[in-house]
């Protein structure tokens, strides 16, 4: 029981690091109509930067300032000097010029930084667990990135239902033509929504630091992973985004803590272990196939 | 009485809170010219293309000559004699002129599931789309890309296009919508050439074209048809004259 | 954007086929021996980016996971190959096999029938949702074939000879390059049929105007996915070649970033042309050869190309050379 309830902490845990992802993600494409590749490198851009100054100045805190500076400068950059052009060409050009963008930052990055991973020391007051149930012992920092996500997720809500910029927001990504009549100015709302969504995912990037390895390729990593969750949610809703995100986190760690296991009852370890490790990196994607074959639209868009 | 060749029987469509289509009934006989009018916004693209299955409604019936619509998707409803043509032109832009008359013969055929024959050397396909270009304008600009054509061409191709198809009844978006005067006069010509073939259902905001063309009128306002009758009961109606055609008799 | 396509330079065409032809006896006679091979890569990235050209510039669908038919392709042969070589049965009753005119429309067909598969899913969406799913299930596969150790998990499977022909000698260079420029041109042939047949006609209308081909009742879907299913056939049959020709299978075959440079490779050559992807894969393997040759970093320059072409020509390097023609 205390098993699975840290399996279900942690399943939470990995769902709100998606969320960070997928908000910023599924609000430019619904806003904008620009399908980018490169969140996946600003997530790797805020985790290089604030590990290194982390490093560097032996604090994690200062950390975070690094890495969210660092990823909305990447973002802003990135929606000035590429997305910008991307916003009426069609989806094969953006697929391909920010798929140029992950190639560029990636070698970018190795030049920077070498091929070995950084890692980033846990701060001392996050080190170490807390007893939250009798037996039931869980690491602060994991606690720390649940509540800060969730917080996230209500400060995006509050964003959207109650301020004008959230309006905006909102009926931006029901009708893109109707923001632009209402003779705001798009193009700088464009670039906050890109800021916005950069910062969350260079926040994600940096927490996942101390978790993860700090490395090449960990972008796009997740950044797949984000896909299947922008896509069960429903392309354009951040509260599609936010379910889809808790839901995938959870069967995604629960498939690999249980699966094995139980296919070790019917044949031998080594290869339970192995065929049990591949079908649970694929039981997101199975997931998303029975959501496409019963909602083809995503689970929080009403058909119409 | 005979079997109407389009009956449609309390057809609803909202739009969140908006009532688009309010419990519209509808019928058009056989051979007959059936306009829709109506103010801007009052729900008449919305409804034919409800009656394409473009759009799913959310209640009601639509027959095609007795037979149920209401499952099928828009191919098959093609494929049972419907042709619809659309106020804003939407043809295959980097196709020629008789290519896309050409397509449209080549899908009533049957299956395109072909993958070995060239299409352009299909002798009997190009000559039969040559036909419904005969006496049309488009006769000279039939290898023409339809990009290039003018708003008037690609109107007339619209037609064209639905005609190839082969079908029942017609439903035409506006065909008059952006033409000159002589363009309009040989759209209406055209369409009246065309009433022994095929019976129509014509939307349309030229009460000249109208007037000249339909047998019977129904009036659609905010969603609702609040008056159906022929020529004469429409023009006379008062309830029509204020909400429509207005006090004055300048339209008339 | 061409939208149809006709041989309409032969001469060019056949200057062309007799270079490719007298290829590997120039490279043999200037000394350039690693020509040959480069070209046989060339020849097979042409058949995968001209397959997925197919469903992207003919289509419009702008599919992320092809990938996935060509490392299916490539396993295909490799599994065959290792049953073949321990001489058990794949299953306990598929015999393994070591000859091409197995493995090949073996490849063909398994790579199908996964495309059929996501294809049917896939395309219940589109635009956006289709980039995304279309990845995400060749992601799937490329966890699953990591995880197969049997095959050799992220190690991939090593094919110790290269599949046999009655009458030929596969292990010479050459003859794999003359196989492969066969296969090349049969299924160019082959395609250029498809574009300009009744099908090719129906799909490249379905791109420009899906709504118009509905009211002259066509039904998209069955369309799409029957080209969603040739086009993964033709990646699994590039796979199959590939395997082949390294004699190695592994799942960097099926990476996501297998997919991005077939996209590259037609957006390089020119979107819904014949030739173009052909005309791509060469630019990108000659580009990425020389880039590597002379730095580490040559992903970094792939990169700022890649940029450069997308947002300031349109139509790739063939429309590049157009316009620079046009302007002297």
């Amino acid at each position: 029981m205390t098993l699975f309830l840290e399996q279900l902490l942690n399943g939470v845990q990995f769902g709100v690091m998606l969320f960070l992802m997928a908000a910023g993600l599924t609000l430019i494409f619904g806003i904008m109509g620009v399908i980018n590749l490169a969140h996946g490198s600003i997530y790797m851009i805020g985790a290089y930067a604030g590990t290194f100054i982390a490093a560097e100045t032996g604090s994690f805190w200062l950390g975070i300032p690094a890495a969210l500076a660092a990823a909305a400068l990447a973002g802003v950059a990135i929606e000035f000097l590429v997305v910008r052009r991307l916003y009426g060409r069609d989806h094969l050009d953006q697929v391909l010029a920010t798929f140029g963008l992950i190639l560029i930052f990636n070698q970018a990055v190795t030049m920077l930084f070498g091929r070995q991973p950084l890692f980033v020391q846990m701060p001392s007051l996050l080190d170490g667990s807390v007893e939250l149930l009798p037996g039931l012992s869980y690491p602060i920092y994991r606690l720390a990135i649940i509540l800060v996500g969730l917080l996230v997720a209500l400060g995006l809500y509050l964003l959207i239902n109650r301020t004008r910029i959230g309006m905006l927001v909102r009926a931006g990504s029901t009708n893109r033509e109707m923001v632009r009549a209402l003779g705001v100015d798009v193009r700088l709302l464009y670039t906050l929504v890109f800021g916005l969504g950069a910062l969350l995912a260079g926040l994600a990037g940096f927490m996942a630091g101390p978790i993860l390895a700090v490395q090449i390729g960990m972008g796009e990593q997740i950044l797949i992973t984000t896909f299947v969750v922008v896509v069960i949610g429903g392309v354009g809703s951040i509260r599609g985004a936010f379910f889809a995100s808790l839901i995938l986190g959870i069967v995604d760690t629960g498939l690999r803590a249980y699966l094995p296991g139980l296919l070790r009852q019917v044949m031998v370890g080594p290869e339970a272990d192995a065929l049990g490790a591949g079908i649970s990196s694929m039981g997101i994607y199975l997931l998303m196939a029975i959501v496409l074959l019963i909602r083809p639209k995503g689970l929080f868009i009403r058909n119409s | 009485m005979t079997q109407p060749i389009l009956n449609v029987r309390g057809l609803v469509k909202r739009f969140g809170g908006l009532l688009a289509t309010d419990h519209v009934d509808l019928t058009v006989q056989p051979g007959e010219i059936h306009a829709l009018i109506g103010p801007n916004g009052a729900g008449k693209t919305t409804l034919i293309s409800q009656l394409m299955g473009e759009l799913k409604p959310n209640e009601g019936t639509v027959e095609l000559a007795g037979q149920s619509l209401d499952v099928l998707p828009t191919a098959q409803r093609v494929g049972l004699g419907l042709a619809r043509t659309f106020q804003i032109t939407c043809l295959l832009p980097d196709y020629t002129v008789l290519d896309n008359v050409a397509l449209a013969v080549q899908v009533r055929q049957g299956h395109s599931f072909r993958f070995w024959k060239n299409v352009r050397a299909d002798g009997s396909l190009r000559d039969e789309a040559a036909t419904f270009l005969t006496g049309t304008g488009l006769e000279p600009r039939a290898d023409e890309l339809v990009a290039n054509l003018s708003h008037g061409e690609q109107k007339q191709l619209e037609l064209a296009v639905a005609l190839a198809t082969r079908p029942r009844l017609l439903l035409l978006d506006e065909p008059m919508a952006g033409l000159g005067h002589a363009e309009s006069q040989q759209m209406i010509e055209t369409l009246r050439g065309l009433k022994n073939q095929v019976s129509m259902l014509l939307v349309e905001h030229d009460m000249d074209a109208v007037f000249a063309l339909a047998d019977r009128i129904s009036v659609l306002v905010y969603g609702r048809v609040i008056a159906s009758g022929s020529v004469d009961d429409i023009r006379q109606n008062p309830e029509v004259r204020t909400a429509y055609l207005g006090e004055g008799d300048e339209l008339c | 954007m061409n939208s149809e396509t006709s041989f309409k330079r032969p001469a060019l065409l056949a200057a062309v086929l007799i270079v490719l032809i007298a290829l590997p006896l120039i490279a043999d006679a200037t000394g350039y021996s690693a020509m040959t091979s480069l070209a046989t890569r060339i020849l097979i990235y042409g058949i995968a980016a001209a397959s997925l050209n197919l469903v992207l510039g003919y289509g419009g669908l702008v599919s992320f996971g092809h990938a996935a038919f060509f490392g299916i392709g490539g396993y295909v042969v490799g599994i065959l190959y290792q049953h073949y070589s321990l001489e058990e049965p794949l299953f306990g009753f598929i015999p393994g096999t070591n000859q091409m005119l197995i493995t090949l429309p073996a490849a063909i067909l398994i790579s199908g029938l996964a495309a059929a598969a996501i294809g049917a899913l896939s395309l219940r969406t589109g635009g956006v949702q289709f980039i995304m799913i279309t990845l995400a299930f060749a992601q799937m596969l490329f966890f699953l074939f990591v995880s197969l150790k049997t095959y050799g998990g992220d190690d991939g499977l090593i094919i110790r000879r290269t599949n046999e022909l009655p009458g030929l000698n596969m292990r010479d260079k050459q003859t794999v390059y003359y196989v492969c420029l066969f296969i090349t041109v049969a299924f160019f042939a082959l395609l250029w049929r498809i574009v300009n047949s009744r099908f090719g006609k129906v799909l490249v209308g379905l791109r420009q105007s899906e709504k118009r081909m509905a009211a002259i009742g066509l039904p998209a879907y069955r369309y799409r996915l029957t080209a969603f299913i040739i086009s993964g056939m033709g990646c699994g049959l590039a796979g199959a070649l590939m395997a082949n020709f390294m004699r190695f299978a592994s799942p960097d075959m099926m990476h996501w970033t297998k997919s991005g440079e077939l996209m590259v490779m037609v957006i390089l050559g020119g979107v819904g042309t014949l030739f173009g992807p052909l005309i791509g894969a060469a630019v990108f393997i000659v580009l990425e050869t020389t880039l590597a040759a002379w730095t580490e970093n040559w992903q970094l320059a792939l990169g700022f190309i890649l940029l450069f072409v997308v947002l300031y020509t349109q139509g790739g390097v063939q429309a590049l050379i157009l316009r620079l023609k046009g302007k002297r």
